[in-house]
């Protein structure tokens, strides 16, 4: 029998050590006073990825002795994971609804503030080959259109802003995230989709961004807050008092963002 | 005895996430949740392209493990190795890769699209696509194996006796790894079932012509976790029915 | 159906064809066999040597499971394998019947099934083909095994499902890889004389592969003898017993055969003389002993249990470490001495002796 468990025990005590490495405190960080240093953890919503990023690397300048490491995905899945105890120090979400659904849960610290504004844009190959100038024209019947689903955001968001044109949309698959949405018009699939302006920016150029009217009648508010069980409750703060600076302003505002 | 403690600490380990599904679950708005527009849609569509992928896998599926078995085929090694390319894919890569070949601007695809007009991508035959891609080198491998395990001589045998190739084939190679092909199909035919990532990715999501029982669970994760439970729920038991039923019919046939 | 128009027309009026085989068959780089034979319908012929001769691999030549490096093999008028010509008929175009050392019988098919299966392949209609199984296995005395799966049979009724299968066809060449090796010693002497029978009724050429030498004594008309990838001797089996060329030969095929009526423990040989065994049995039976089982005296000798008759020496073999003398008598009688009892005994031609074999040395098989 004990030659049996032997192994096991030196599975279990291997598996241990490594939770240890991983879930332990680096080092001070809860102090509140003087200098911040330590890790920050932000979820932070997909179509963030490429700003906050920058955001980070900025943050990590001005405080020396801080690291800022980022977990980018869908803001529901984010709020779900941030629910079921993830230890996150920050919540950036794409859409008040998730960040409603955390701060019902009682995993808000403090107040969430609008830090950040998107608006929709129509995605269309480069060049514009369809000649796609409106929501109306999407529903061209030689026009292929992909949608975010309604259960996320872009997906809510593009739902207002057909409702504001009065058009019904056919599109041909209502996709798990912007993002996906977006590769589908990359690739060539679909002749147009709608995603957010800053996701249009992030492509570089792949694909090109056509404003239409209704846009601002489904604007994305886009809220940040620290977490109740934030494990670096300090550098938290700090975090997101530079994403409202004016420089924090600046890195969103190149990326597409608007101003709250 | 050595073996019985890993064994059952291994069964728990797959059958704790079940238990806490099951617990989890929310039993009391359970039917109106059951009897919700769509569900009944995605279901059916579920089982209809897994069904139709796992067909498809059966028809190419089993002569490319014979190939791969029974012949001298040059370069065999890394045929099989290409065989296995979708098992290590992610399966969002898959998708990626498919639309690649058979999208609109696809390699294979724009030709399709030019000639016939035939598109697959946000189509049901997307769908069956998607899950034959991910599921039929379960199908593969298993048959291979079978294959390779049963012996050969008994082909030479019947070609003795004046059975041509396809013939031998039928009558004789079929029947001897017949478990081997049943127990391939069921992994195929269950991987199929609970294919999410290649599906989305190439054939998009939409009720009624691709979302399957995995898209309508993961995108109703997104509002309401409880629903995503029931479905999965609902899924799980349907499958399970289905295994089992087939299973008696098998284990009876061959009694 | 899969109908072959050569392969349906040797059926029928097809199985009296000769067979010409001049093989030369290599397995890996280093094995080879050399062998070249002729062989008349209704005629069998034994490869006999020891396992791993390559007599598997020129049985596999013959039915086209394997090319000849070179060579050609000729049954009739008909080219089978001619690498030369780049002639290579495929075993399922082949008129020819083969029992596997394991039978390899389709587990999945009934017995009848089995039998069925040539006839079935070569376009037989299914209700004809069935009948004819049937009746083949009748004839091996299976009749009502029928609907049985062959993994229910015992080793003996696989053997006879197997020579059913391979017969059934009523091929032009019947090829049987080690017939009798997957048997017990008890089924082994019983199917035997049963395979002889319908050897005697098979009309087309018979190639079969052994490492007994009893099995080769017994049922063939001719004898090969295999022996590091070469054939060593050929001819009739007596005769080889007779004039074995190498020691190896001399130990491989020396046995005494007889055939003759038993009654109890005593047995009148057919060609004059009488031999007393341990085995009692009763009809037609062989009777069987090695040549170093014979003492020669000088005398008659003494002792209960024992054969003895008069001889004359009819000659003399030298090998390496025995001597096979010839003697002639009722019955005539093979004996393996040493090189020191040749000089003792005066084994000159002409001179008499007795010859002697005990009781137990000998075997008694079925005819």
């Amino acid at each position: 029998m004990s030659r049996t468990w032997r192994p096991l025990a030196a599975l279990a005590a291997a598996v241990l050590a490594l939770a240890g490495c991983g879930g332990g405190p680096a080092g001070p960080s809860n102090s509140g006073s003087g200098a911040v240093t330590g890790d920050v953890t932000v979820f932070a919503a997909a179509s963030l990825t490429e700003s906050f990023t920058e955001l980070g690397r900025r943050f990590e300048a001005a405080h020396p002795g801080t690291s800022v490491k980022f977990n980018f995905g869908g803001s529901s899945a984010l709020a779900q994971q941030i629910n079921n105890g993830a230890p996150a120090d920050v919540f950036a979400s794409a859409s008040p609804t998730n960040m409603k659904q955390v701060r019902d849960a009682g995993g808000v610290g403090g107040q969430p503030v609008t830090f950040a504004r998107n608006t929709l844009q129509i995605a269309v190959a480069r060049g514009d080959p369809k000649h796609i100038a409106s929501l109306a024209d999407l529903t061209r019947p030689d026009v292929r259109l992909a949608l975010c689903a309604e259960q996320v955001p872009c997906g809510a968001a593009a739902k207002q802003a057909f409702q504001a044109a009065n058009v019904t949309p056919k599109p041909v698959t209502l996709e798990q995230d912007v993002k996906a949405t977006l590769t589908k018009v990359q690739l060539g699939e679909v002749d147009a989709a709608l995603v957010y302006r800053t996701d249009v920016a992030a492509t570089k150029g792949k694909v090109d961004g056509v404003d239409f009217a209704e846009a601002a009648k489904a604007v994305n508010d886009y809220p940040i807050a620290t977490l109740a069980r934030a494990p670096h409750a300090a550098a938290a703060r700090a975090f997101v008092d530079y994403v409202l600076s004016p420089q924090g302003r600046e890195v969103l505002g190149r990326a597409g963002f608007g101003a709250p | 005895m050595v073996l019985a403690a890993p064994a059952v600490l291994g069964l728990a380990f797959l059958v704790l996430p079940l238990v806490g599904l099951l617990v989890r679950a929310p039993w009391a708005t359970l039917p109106q949740r059951l009897v919700a527009p769509g569900v009944g849609q995605a279901l059916r569509l579920s089982l209809v392209c897994a069904t139709s992928a796992t067909a498809i896998s059966l028809l190419l599926g089993v002569p490319l493990a014979w190939l791969l078995a029974r012949t001298a085929l040059p370069g065999r090694r890394v045929v099989r190795a290409l065989v296995t390319v979708p098992l290590v894919l992610p399966p969002v890569v898959g998708g990626v890769a498919l639309l690649l070949a058979f999208g609109r601007r696809g390699v294979i695809g724009q030709y399709l699209d030019a000639a016939f007009g035939v598109s697959l991508p946000f189509t049901t035959a997307g769908v069956v696509v998607a899950e034959a891609f991910v599921a039929m080198p379960f199908l593969v491998i298993a048959v291979e194996g079978a294959l390779r395990g049963a012996d050969p001589r008994y082909e030479e045998a019947a070609a003795t006796l004046g059975a041509s190739r396809w013939l031998t084939f039928r009558r004789v190679t079929l029947p001897a790894v017949a478990p081997g092909i049943a127990a391939g199909t069921v992994l195929c035919w269950a991987r199929a079932l609970g294919e999410f990532g290649a599906t989305i990715t190439f054939a998009g999501n939409f009720p009624g012509t691709t979302q399957t029982m995995p898209l309508a669970v993961y995108l109703a994760l997104e509002t309401d976790p409880d629903s995503a439970a029931v479905l999965s729920l609902m899924l799980l038991t349907v499958s399970v029915v289905i295994l089992v039923s087939l299973r008696e019919r098998w284990i009876g046939a061959s009694a | 159906m899969t109908s072959t128009a050569p392969a349906g027309a040797g059926i029928r009026q097809g199985n009296a064809m000769s067979l010409h085989a001049d093989l030369d068959v290599r397995r890996g780089a280093r094995f080879r066999l050399r062998t070249r034979f002729d062989l008349e319908p209704g005629r069998t012929l034994a490869l006999l040597g020891p396992n791993g001769a390559g007599k598997s691999t020129a049985l596999r030549a013959l039915a086209g499971l394997q090319p000849l490096a070179a060579g050609r093999i000729r049954l009739g008028d008909r080219v089978l394998d001619a690498p030369e010509d780049r002639t290579f008929v495929r075993p399922e175009h082949r008129s020819v019947g083969v029992v596997f050392q394991d039978y390899l019988l389709f587990g999945h098919l009934s017995v009848l099934d089995n039998v069925a299966f040539g006839l079935r392949a070569r376009g037989v209609p299914r209700r004809t083909a069935q009948r004819r199984a049937r009746d083949w296995l009748r004839r091996v005395g299976l009749a009502d095994h029928d609907r049985r799966r062959p993994r229910s049979l015992s080793g003996g009724q696989a053997q006879r499902v197997a020579l059913a299968r391979a017969l059934a066809t009523e091929p032009a060449l019947l090829l049987l890889d080690e017939p009798l090796a997957a048997l017990d010693a008890g089924t082994r002497v019983h199917i035997r004389s049963e395979l002889r029978r319908h050897l005697g009724d098979y009309p087309g050429a018979c190639v079969l592969v052994t490492h007994d030498p009893l099995d080769a004594m017994v049922l063939a008309d001719e004898l090969l003898v295999v022996e590091n990838g070469e054939v060593v001797q050929q001819g009739r089996p007596a005769d080889i017993a007779r004039h074995p060329r190498t020691d190896y030969v001399a130990t491989l095929v020396g046995l005494n055969v007889y055939r003759g009526r038993a009654e109890g423990t005593l047995v009148d040989l057919v060609g004059g003389g009488t031999l007393t065994t341990a085995e009692p049995a009763h009809g037609e039976v062989f009777v069987a002993f090695p040549p170093t089982a014979v003492s020669l005296h000088a005398g008659r000798p003494d002792g209960s249990p024992r054969n003895t008759w008069p001889v004359t020496v009819a000659g003399v073999e030298q090998h390496a470490h025995t001597v096979r003398v010839r003697l002639a008598g009722t019955p005539d009688v093979l004996a393996d001495v040493t090189p020191a009892a040749v000089a003792e005994l005066d084994l000159t031609e002409g001179n008499a002796l007795w010859a002697a074999v005990k009781a137990t040395e000998t075997h008694t098989y079925p005819a």
